[in-house]
């Protein structure tokens, strides 16, 4: 219970990413709840970069990790946007947005 | 323990559990909101490693606009919840087993690995500040990846638009284009005919009778 260092920040995001993991595992019903835990897991990631970022030695290219984050943070918006618009088709198309039901493209 | 740990530990707390309730709640609408107490957790968290400007910018995006467009979307679409908990039991025991494996395995590398202190800030980062860094940063070194993302996000509302629209059938709408590329052609056709004249009848009476008057 000392002060906070890097390993805290890492094995928070590590704990985080492993939850989402296990909330694809668990909703594969519920295809919204399956976007959710994407956002969760780019959540996680971003959060160690943030972290290295701050514990670099000062000398270091400290905010490089930091303008990773704006970029992923931007694409993650974008990818929400189209994830949701191709549910809206799909749920439109098959009034149904169960995951195991989406099985048309076997061979 | 000073005032910066107790704070990291009761917003990983709180960040954890919302996570946790993301993915175990029963209600989609629960689900999300959890997810913006999960982000509003991380934006603190990521306050106390000194990243103000994406702080902010994690609650003014995410909270702000993905988690409302995944709220719409969730009370636009007529979803029937029944089945969504099936299969829920079957794979937890999968599911924890491989969550638990990463979670300890990663946390057993990085508790010992990065044993780390804060590096102490210069006194040109406390005076330039986190967010003017960062513009340095981007609109300098990162200017090309910048006007890349910018177009990135162009396509984003070009697609999401042009997947989502569709042609209503009781539309009134009236088409511009078809209408200034019609011409008089179009609208009257002149027919030609040949002239029908008509004589002018006599009275139908039979010349006898008439000459008998």
């Amino acid at each position: 219970m000392g002060t906070i260092t890097l390993g805290h920040y890492l094995s928070l995001g590590g704990i985080l990413f492993a939850m989402s993991v296990v909330g694809i595992f668990l909703n594969r019903r519920n295809l919204i709840v399956l976007l959710m835990a994407i956002e969760l897991m780019l959540l996680a990631v971003n959060m160690n970069f943030i972290a290295f970022s701050h514990y670099l030695p000062v000398e270091a290219d400290r905010m490089a990790g930091q303008v990773f984050v704006f970029f992923i943070l931007t694409v993650a918006a974008a990818e929400a946007a189209i994830g949701l618009a191709i549910l809206v088709v799909l749920f439109r198309n098959r009034a149904s947005i169960n995951v195991e039901e989406l099985d048309e493209l076997k061979g | 323990m000073n005032s910066t740990t107790a704070l990291f530990y009761v917003f990983s707390a709180v960040l954890l559990l919302a996570a946790f309730r993301v993915i175990t709640a029963r209600s989609t609408v629960h689900a999300a909101l959890f997810l913006v107490l999960s982000f509003f957790s991380a934006s603190c968290i990521w306050m106390l490693l000194h990243a103000e400007f994406l702080a902010i910018t994690l609650v003014l995006v995410y909270v702000g606009a993905v988690m409302v467009l995944f709220l719409f979307v969730v009370m636009m679409l007529d979803i029937n919840p029944d089945g969504f908990r099936e299969g829920f039991y079957k794979h937890l025991p999968l599911a924890g087993f491989v969550g638990a494996l990463i979670a300890l395995e990663m946390a057993l590398v990085l508790m010992r690995g990065f044993q780390l202190q804060p590096p102490v800030a210069t006194a040109k980062d406390i005076e330039i500040g986190n967010t003017k860094l960062l513009g340095i940063e981007i609109y300098t070194q990162y200017l090309y990846p910048l006007q890349l993302a910018a177009v990135l996000l162009l396509v984003a509302i070009i697609a999401a638009i042009a997947l989502t629209l569709r042609e209503r059938k009781d539309s009134k709408r009236m088409d511009p284009s078809e209408q200034v590329r019609a011409k008089a052609a179009d609208r009257v056709r002149l027919v030609k005919m040949a002239p029908t004249i008509e004589a002018p009848s006599l009275p139908k009476v039979p010349p006898t009778e008439a000459g008998k008057v």
